[in-house]
């Protein structure tokens, strides 16, 4: 599934990284350490998380993965928005909760399974 | 680039950029009461055919080789240029998109327009057909610039240069409080592998071994020094910092193992995962450290996947 479409279906608010948002997803990760995001998130992975800070962003380029959703509505702070400009990184901000919208995703088939 | 790209970008550079990107800033302009007489000498010392006329920074109109030619034949008396300029203007202001400009020469066929600071109200600088050009002449080489750059294939660098050993150096200080620049150290040794064709799955680990190196040197090392050395067969990088030192080294590289304060927790790290991060992207990982000296680690990743 494209990010555009986990976008409308989940009516998420585009905060950076428009022109990536065709990215192909099919896999997830979800966590709030980045420790653990770089160790166990893979290449196009979408992560999602509660961190709002520049390191999020330094890890999802790194790890390569295909964007950022941000949780209850918390929103990247301003550095980490000017990173994320910078590095085309779509971040999206969903009024939803970690729970609900990990469950949605999954719903779309997109699943936390390796390889 | 192929030509329908080429079109394309230079589409969207006229919108992308402003008026005043291109726009002349020095501009010989007259005063209301300079002569009339005066005023052939004067645009021609210049190499000019107008001049815009300013009283305080304000445009008050445009005295042209026309209007001084009329002047001549209606054999008038001299007097000021104000009495003779034209003042029904076309004016751009500053913060609109080129592509204004270029409109404007379409529609109206002039040779120049005054441009105006929105802000101050007052004269900014004069645009012609010729400052578009240049302006956009030199965004695209300024863009032609960013794609060579990011098309540099390095990759056969080390095949290239010829002598019994050769390496590269790239050499950064982190600062001591740098949590907040995320990774910087990082992310520009992985940009300068890029630029040498290094594989990217190799890159990847470079970039996360470095990052996590990075972020123990901000947290607990107080700043420090990451080196990062290639030759044609691997990557050694070295961290060094002078501060606390480990205790328990063995304990470190449990993964879990963490003495971080809070307020880094907070922020996502020091979840006792850095250092088996590093282990799992490189080789090799050495860390020899002493209580109240610093510590120092070296990271070897062969640059051949293995």
């Amino acid at each position: 599934m494209k990010l555009e479409d986990i976008v409308r279906k989940l009516d998420l608010e585009v905060t950076s990284g428009e022109k990536n948002l065709d990215r192909e997803v099919t896999r997830g990760y979800a966590s709030d350490l980045m420790s653990d995001v770089i160790a166990n998130a893979e290449k196009n992975d979408i992560s999602v998380t509660l961190q709002t800070h520049l390191n999020t962003v330094a890890v999802a380029s790194m790890k390569e993965l295909a964007g950022i959703v941000l949780i209850n509505g918390r929103r990247p702070e301003q550095e980490t928005l000017k990173r994320a400009v910078q590095e085309a990184m779509p971040i999206l901000v969903s009024p939803l909760s970690a729970f609900e919208v990990v469950g949605r995703l999954y719903g779309f088939g997109i699943t936390g399974m390796k390889g | 680039m192929n030509r329908l790209k080429q079109l394309h970008k230079v589409q969207e550079l006229v919108y992308e950029l402003k008026i005043r990107d291109a726009a002349v800033r020095e501009v010989f302009t007259m005063s209301p009461d300079t002569m009339m007489t005066q005023v052939r000498q004067m645009l021609r010392g210049q190499k000019i055919t107008a001049a815009p006329v300013i009283e305080n920074g304000t445009l008050l109109g445009i005295v042209s080789v026309e209007d001084y030619i009329n002047w001549l034949q209606e054999g008038a008396d001299d007097c000021p240029v104000s009495e003779r300029m034209s003042r029904d203007l076309v004016t751009m202001y500053d913060d609109e998109p080129m592509v204004f400009a270029i409109q404007n020469f379409e529609k109206y066929r002039y040779y120049e327009f005054p441009v105006i600071n929105r802000k101050s109200g007052k004269l900014e600088g004069i645009i012609t057909k010729f400052d578009v050009l240049v302006a956009l002449l030199k965004a695209l080489d300024i863009d032609y610039y960013k794609m060579e750059i990011g098309q540099y294939d390095g990759t056969h660098f080390f095949n290239d240069v010829s002598a019994d050993q050769s390496r590269l150096e790239f050499a950064y200080s982190v600062p001591k409080a740098g949590i907040g620049a995320g990774g910087e150290v990082a992310s520009k040794l992985k940009r300068n592998l890029g630029y040498l064709g290094i594989h990217p799955n190799i890159i990847r680990r470079v970039a996360i071994a470095t990052y996590e190196a990075e972020m123990n040197l901000v947290i607990y090392g107080g700043g420090g020094t990451i080196r990062a050395n290639l030759d044609g067969s691997c990557i050694r990088i070295e961290v060094a910092d002078e501060g606390p030192g480990i205790e328990d080294i063995d304990a470190v590289l449990e993964p879990g193992y963490s003495t971080a304060p809070a307020w880094v927790r907070e922020l996502g790290f020091g979840a006792g995962m850095g250092f088996s991060n590093i282990q799992n992207s490189a080789q090799e990982l050495d860390i020899t450290s002493a209580v109240g000296k610093g510590t120092r680690l070296d990271i070897v990743i062969p640059l051949e996947e293995s």
